[in-house]
Order: structure tokens, then C-alpha cells, then sequence
């Protein structure tokens, strides 16, 4: 019998802090309550204890890419920045569209320092042509399909996936982009891309397919899960779909809700994403939808590549920027305000809806609510983590203990950090450092 | 100066300034033995990502007559194809000891990054679809010993502006100088959002030509038609091309340039491209002699401010 105790810290209940010691036996929440005593102690003084975060999109890199990142590596990062579980993307090489693949990730997951659950592709090597076997990937225990890096482009092929996977109970996610419209581009087409000489593909790329997605989810009664949203467009049409009780949700990056195209004008391939940061407006927009729940759930899109990769010229670098460690902490830095009933403008994102967005949401979403997303109560599985919202901290991209180095936030100044990690009622990270 | 990266950087004081320099290298490139030691000693290494042959060739006949040693390395033939990196052969280069690289690329930016990365000058030869300021240099030095000043003037620039990095540093340059400019194009070679550019915008090159003083034609690439971008080169031509009959409706003084090479026959008749106001040579002929200055500025031992005399007679 394993028996730890989360010690002096405060339960967050709606927003609202309640001091009370948290104990673990045998990975399962035993008793929360006032001085609790047992065997291991960590100390939350000053701290937040609350459900282990959910990020419904995260690239491990593993198989394929391992000089980039390993599942291993990239869960280690996960725990750091206070996650518990972390929805593996597909597009590995080879892409996780078959049974092997996704047990070779699976398996690789069950050493790592958090739990690692695969999602699969839509179509054979995310191609866009046939669809993956997915009765037989379900079977395995994946709840989520997408072609994540690109979309599903043939309407007919989405129609029959979507059909397909209502009977299978699973949900597909889809990664919104018209490649017509997006071919050889490289940011988001707006006043910096005509300044900048860079091709920029529209926001119509995204929100065409976000269109056409909620006509087929009317269609087809199928769920779609819209990923890293970004732009105002794309949330007032799902703001509009999910008021009309059609099956779909979103969400939104870390990066989307804090950085422009203004970021391009340094020409540093670190500011490329897909999709491409894009206008003040949109970001304001992508808040807006956090705040009001249209946006469910806040996903890192960690996709980490090589320094040499990051190095090339901005148009030939591959998309994509660090996130698991770092995500937490933007967020109360820069995002969380608190409801001013006296300012105009529009609502803030509150702490309360942010954690949901980090944990009860996503682990819905990725149906894994038996187990993370909270609450923290008695007779739940332990997967936790403490932060310290008043800890100050400068972002060292040298101390990722990611394989990769492409963070935007190098330098940057934060507040708030993940102080225990415990997963499955093993505490990961203890004061900050890796334990697995 | 350290860099020259973008007009921008410059600014309306940098410019004129490398104009007024120009001039004293316009005079040694007329002399007998048009070259002068200003740069002796000094390396200046070429870095061509992509094929420029007058470009390169300008900038070469620019760094010999300063006297700089020059080094090129050609993309082509070289380390590239084995896959080396940008950043590990511009770190190469500079491990050979150069003060200067002169930078052209198919990627917009390229410059800048080699800017982050090296110690030495950097000078951008043209990147992407995003500048190229050395030839909007000579293009407002050929503008300037026309028309004496670019202040209220009229130029109009057609073509194909969202690919053209020559557009984007001359809509800079031209404006920095006071000059008002029209850009005219169909709106699929226009950039999609303008907001911020100093500019007209027009779709009728009938209507802005009796008020130019300047038509600036640039380029337009076969491959454009491919893209669905105009229909076809024949209605290119018809719609925007500066024909015989459209030049006569320009101004008595009104001037023509082009970047080069020119499709005669395309954005200009080749009967215009050799008429009397046409100054498509002298813009060849004074790149040569701005480069100098660039260079000069940016390698010479004399800060420009303290009035230096590079002109001064090889001993």
C-alpha cells in the first residue's frame, strides 16, 4: 500500500479557494480533508491543488522522429507544465493509422510520466483517400480520429467517417484547412503577409472547412471536435452550431490566444504554426470564445522540431512550437483576468473556466472523465498537480525537458508553476523536478 | 550603417544619402580606369541562392572598382546540393574571413536571419517577393538626374506587385522621397490587404497614365497565367501592357523604367522599350554606380558623415 499526502494546500471550488490535505492510497483519492497525516508528505503551502490538466493534442514524434522528441521525453515535458494525460497526434512516421503502430505508442506510454493515450488517423497514412480501420483502432481504446496536419479535403469521405464513427461511439477531430487555399503558404494572409513578401493563406482556409464540418455533423449526427481554432469567424460559427444543439466542440491553442502575425515580421521560424498566428481581432475573438465556453478546451499543439529544422528559411521550416511546459503558466500570466462588472468590453477569461478549459472539458472530450479532469474527491483516481500561482519564472528553453528547443517564450517572465505532478497516485514531479 | 536589409532601414536621410555618394562613384566609373582603392583589403562574398545574373554581375563590378577582394559562392555547384544548411554555409563563408555577404534568396527574410546569425555585413540582394533595395537605389538615383527631385511627382508601377520585391522597396523609396505612387494591376497581383502602403490603387492603366511621369513595368512571369492568376498573357497585354498606343498617351516628359529583363512583347512593346524616354540602360548603368556607394557605406574605412573623398587616386 503506496500512501501520500498532498499537505497545506487549497482545493479551487468554482474559482474559489478551500483549504484542505489531500491523501492517496494505492493511486485512488482516499480522504480530503483538514490535517491529514500518512506516509510520503509533499508540501502545497501557498498552493493550488487541483486535477491533473488534459491536453487533447500534443505531437510525442515517436515513432519517426525521435531526434525531435520521444514519447517519453515529451510526456516528461507534459508532467513538468502539470498535465496527467496527453492525446498523441497521428502523424508520426509511420502515421498511427494501423493496430501496430498505435500499440507501439501505447505500450510506449505505459512507462512514461503520464498517461499517454493514442489517437489514430481518419484516413490510411492521412492521405484522404480510405478510411483507417477504425473499428479495429476503437478496439485498442482510441476515442479520437483525425488527420491532424491536415484536413479531411473529399466531402463525401468526411460524410461516411463521420457516419462511421457515431456507430463506433468515438469522435473525430479535425484539423480545419482547405489545402486549395492553403498551398504554399506559410503564415496568415493579412497586412503583415503583403508587407512581409510571405504567401499567406486566409482565414476563409479554416473557417470554409469549419462550415462545411458543422453542415455534415447536422447531417450525419456524428460528433466533430474542431482543433486549434483560430479565427473569429470559426468561433461565431461553432458558437452558432453549439446553440443549435449540434454535436460539435473546439478548442483553442495557447499560442492562438496570445501571439499575431506581427511575430512574423522577426522572420523566426519559431513564430510558424499551423495554422498561422493570426490578427489581433482573432485572437480577441478565440478569448472571447474561451470566456463564454464556445471554446472548450485550451490544447498546446506541442510540436516540437529540431534547431536545425527551426533554422532553415522561414517558408521551408516546418510549423509548429513548443507548449506542454509552458502553457499553464501563460495562461495566468497573460490570459486569466477576473469579471469587472464596471469595464466595458468583453467578458475576461476567468480562472475557473481556464482550469476547466485545462481539465474537466478535455478529459470529456477525450473520454477519460472516469479518471482526469477532477473532481478531487474522495474515491477519484489520483492524477493531480499542485501549482503555486505566485511563483515567478523565466522560461529557459535549455531547461525543456523536451528533445526540442522551438519555444516563442524564451526569456519570457512568467507567473504561476506546476510545483507536484502526481499521476495514477505517483507523484512525477516533485518540486519542479522530473521524477520519471 | 551595418546591414542593408530593407529601404526601410534607411529611410529618407539614408537614401539620399547614398544617393549624394553616388555621384562621386558615377565619376570614377567614367574615368579612363574606372577604379579606386577605397575597399582594398576588404572581402565581400556573394551568396546566390538563386540564378541573378546583372545583379550579381553589378555588385561584382561595384566591389572590383572599390578593390575589394570578392568571393563567390555559387549555390549551384556547391555544399547546398549535398544539403548543407543555410545557417552552417553562411557560418562557413564567414569563417573564411569576409566583411561582407551579399545575400540573394528565394525566401523572403533569409537576410535577416543571416543578420542574427553573423557578425559581418549583411547586404540583401533581393529575398522572396519582399525587397530588394539596391534597386530601388538606382532607381531613385536614375528618377532623381531626370526629374531633379521624386517631391510630387507621379509614378505608377504595373504588373505583377504581389510577387515583386522590386515593387515593395521601390513603393518605400519613392514615397520616402515625396513622390505619390499608383500601383496598377489587376487585383490577383495586387497583396491582398494594402492597409498602411502609401499608395493608389488602380485597375485601369488608361486612366493614371496622361498624369504619370514615370511608368514602371515590371516583370510579368509566364507561370502566373498557370496560377489563374490573369487569363492569359494575351489579355495581360491587352488590359495592362504599355503598348505603342498607350505610351503616346503619356506626358511629354514623362519617363519609362523596368527592372529587367524586360518581355518585350508582354508588360512592353518592344518599340517602346527602345524609345528615347524609355531608361531601362541607365538604370543598368547607375546600379553599378549605387552599389559602389552601398558598399562603401557599409565596409569603407571613413564613416560617410565625415565627407570622405573615395575618389582620392590610386597611389
Amino acid at each position: 500500500m503506496t500512501d501520500l499526502v498532498v499537505r497545506g494546500g487549497a482545493l479551487l471550488v468554482d474559482g474559489v479557494e478551500r483549504r484542505a490535505d489531500v491523501r492517496v492510497v494505492d493511486g485512488v483519492i482516499a480522504e480530503v480533508g483538514a490535517d491529514l497525516g500518512g506516509g510520503t508528505v509533499l508540501d502545497a503551502g501557498g498552493c493550488w491543488v487541483l486535477p491533473g490538466f488534459v491536453d487533447l493534442h500534443t505531437h510525442l514524434r515517436q515513432p519517426g522522429r525521435e531526434e525531435a522528441e520521444t514519447v517519453e521525453t515529451g510526456a516528461r515535458a507534459a508532467a513538468l507544465g502539470g498535465f496527467t494525460a496527453v492525446v498523441a497526434m497521428p502523424n508520426t512516421s509511420p502515421c498511427m493509422d494501423s493496430a501496430g503502430v498505435v500499440r507501439e505508442v501505447l505500450e510506449l506510454g505505459r512507462e512514461a510520466a503520464c498517461e499517454v493515450l493514442a489517437s489514430a488517423a481518419i484516413t490510411v497514412d492521412r492521405a484522404g483517400e480510405a478510411l483507417a480501420p477504425m473499428a479495429e483502432l476503437a478496439a485498442l481504446g482510441v476515442r479520437i480520429f483525425t488527420d491532424d496536419g491536415t484536413g479531411v479535403q473529399d466531402d463525401r469521405l468526411m460524410r461516411r467517417a463521420l457516419e462511421y464513427a457515431r456507430g463506433l461511439g468515438v469522435t473525430l477531430a479535425q484539423h480545419c484547412e482547405v489545402t486549395s487555399l492553403s498551398e504554399g503558404t506559410c503564415m496568415h494572409e493579412g497586412a503583415w503577409s503583403s508587407r512581409l513578401g510571405l504567401p499567406g493563406q486566409p482565414a476563409e482556409a479554416e473557417e470554409l472547412m469549419v462550415m462545411r464540418d458543422i453542415a455534415l455533423a447536422r447531417l450525419t449526427g456524428g460528433r466533430i471536435h474542431f482543433q486549434h481554432l483560430s479565427t473569429a469567424g470559426s468561433v461565431a460559427m461553432v458558437r452558432a452550431a453549439r446553440a443549435a444543439g449540434l454535436p460539435v466542440t473546439a478548442e483553442a491553442t495557447t499560442h492562438h490566444l496570445l501571439l499575431t502575425d506581427a511575430c512574423v515580421a522577426s522572420y523566426d521560424p519559431v513564430f510558424k504554426v499551423h495554422p498561422p498566428l493570426r490578427t489581433d481581432a482573432d485572437v480577441a475573438a478565440v478569448r472571447a470564445g474561451l470566456a463564454d465556453g464556445t471554446i472548450d478546451a485550451v490544447a498546446t499543439d506541442h510540436a516540437p522540431h529540431t534547431t536545425e529544422d527551426k533554422e532553415r528559411p522561414f517558408d521551408q521550416a516546418p510549423p509548429g512550437m513548443l507548449g506542454l511546459e509552458t502553457a499553464l503558466a501563460l495562461l495566468l500570466t497573460d490570459v486569466v483576468g477576473e469579471a469587472d462588472p464596471a469595464a466595458d468590453g468583453p467578458p475576461p477569461v476567468t480562472l475557473a473556466r481556464t482550469l476547466d478549459a485545462l481539465t474537466a472539458r478535455p478529459a470529456a472530450i477525450a473520454g477519460i472523465a472516469d479518471r482526469h479532469g477532477g473532481p478531487v474527491a474522495p474515491g477519484r483516481p489520483a492524477n493531480l498537480c499542485v501549482v503555486d500561482p505566485a511563483a515567478v519564472w523565466t522560461v529557459d528553453p535549455l531547461r525543456s525537458a523536451s528533445r526540442s528547443r522551438n519555444t516563442p517564450y524564451a526569456g519570457r517572465r512568467l507567473t504561476g508553476r506546476v510545483r507536484h505532478t502526481i499521476s495514477g497516485g505517483v507523484p512525477v514531479v516533485i518540486d519542479g523536478e522530473a521524477r520519471r | 550603417m551595418r546591414h542593408l536589409l530593407s529601404i526601410a532601414d534607411l529611410g529618407a536621410d539614408g537614401i539620399t544619402e547614398v544617393l549624394e555618394l553616388t555621384d562621386a562613384f558615377v565619376e570614377v566609373s567614367a574615368r579612363a580606369i574606372p577604379k579606386v582603392p577605397a575597399l582594398r583589403g576588404r572581402t565581400v562574398a556573394w551568396l546566390f541562392y538563386e540564378d541573378s545574373t546583372r545583379t550579381r554581375l553589378s555588385f561584382e563590378a561595384a566591389a572590383r572598382r572599390l578593390s575589394a577582394d570578392t568571393m563567390n559562392f555559387s549555390v549551384g555547384s556547391s555544399s547546398v546540393n549535398k544539403g548543407e544548411s543555410l545557417l552552417d554555409t553562411a557560418r562557413t563563408i564567414q569563417a573564411m574571413g569576409v566583411d561582407c555577404i551579399v545575400v540573394r534568396h528565394g525566401s523572403a527574410g533569409v537576410p535577416w536571419q543571416l543578420a542574427r546569425w553573423l557578425d559581418c555585413s549583411v547586404v540583401n540582394a533581393g529575398d522572396g517577393w519582399h525587397e530588394h533595395p539596391t534597386q530601388a537605389l538606382l532607381d531613385c538615383y536614375t528618377l532623381r538626374a531626370h526629374l531633379g527631385s521624386l517631391a510630387d511627382r507621379h509614378v505608377v508601377i504595373v504588373g505583377d506587385i504581389v510577387h515583386s520585391r522590386v515593387a515593395r522597396s521601390n513603393v518605400a523609396a519613392f514615397t520616402a522621397l515625396g513622390a505619390t505612387v499608383t500601383l496598377v494591376a489587376p487585383p490577383t497581383l495586387l497583396p491582398a490587404h494594402l492597409d498602411g502602403w502609401p499608395v493608389a490603387v488602380s485597375h485601369d492603366l488608361d486612366a493614371v497614365l496622361p498624369t504619370a511621369d514615370v511608368v514602371y513595368l515590371l516583370r510579368m512571369q509566364l507561370e502566373r497565367q498557370h496560377e489563374a492568376l490573369v487569363p492569359s498573357l494575351r489579355e495581360y497585354t491587352a488590359t495592362y501592357g504599355l503598348t505603342a498606343r498607350r505610351a503616346a498617351r503619356l506626358g511629354a516628359e514623362a519617363l519609362i523604367m523596368h527592372p529587367g529583363p524586360m518581355n518585350r512583347g508582354v508588360e512592353i512593346a518592344a518599340e517602346v522599350a527602345d524609345l528615347p524616354r524609355s531608361v531601362v540602360l541607365e538604370q543598368v548603368s547607375n546600379g553599378v554606380a549605387v552599389r559602389m556607394a552601398v558598399l562603401f557605406l557599409l565596409l569603407g574605412a571613413d564613416p560617410p558623415s565625415s565627407a570622405p573623398d573615395p575618389t582620392e587616386a590610386t597611389p
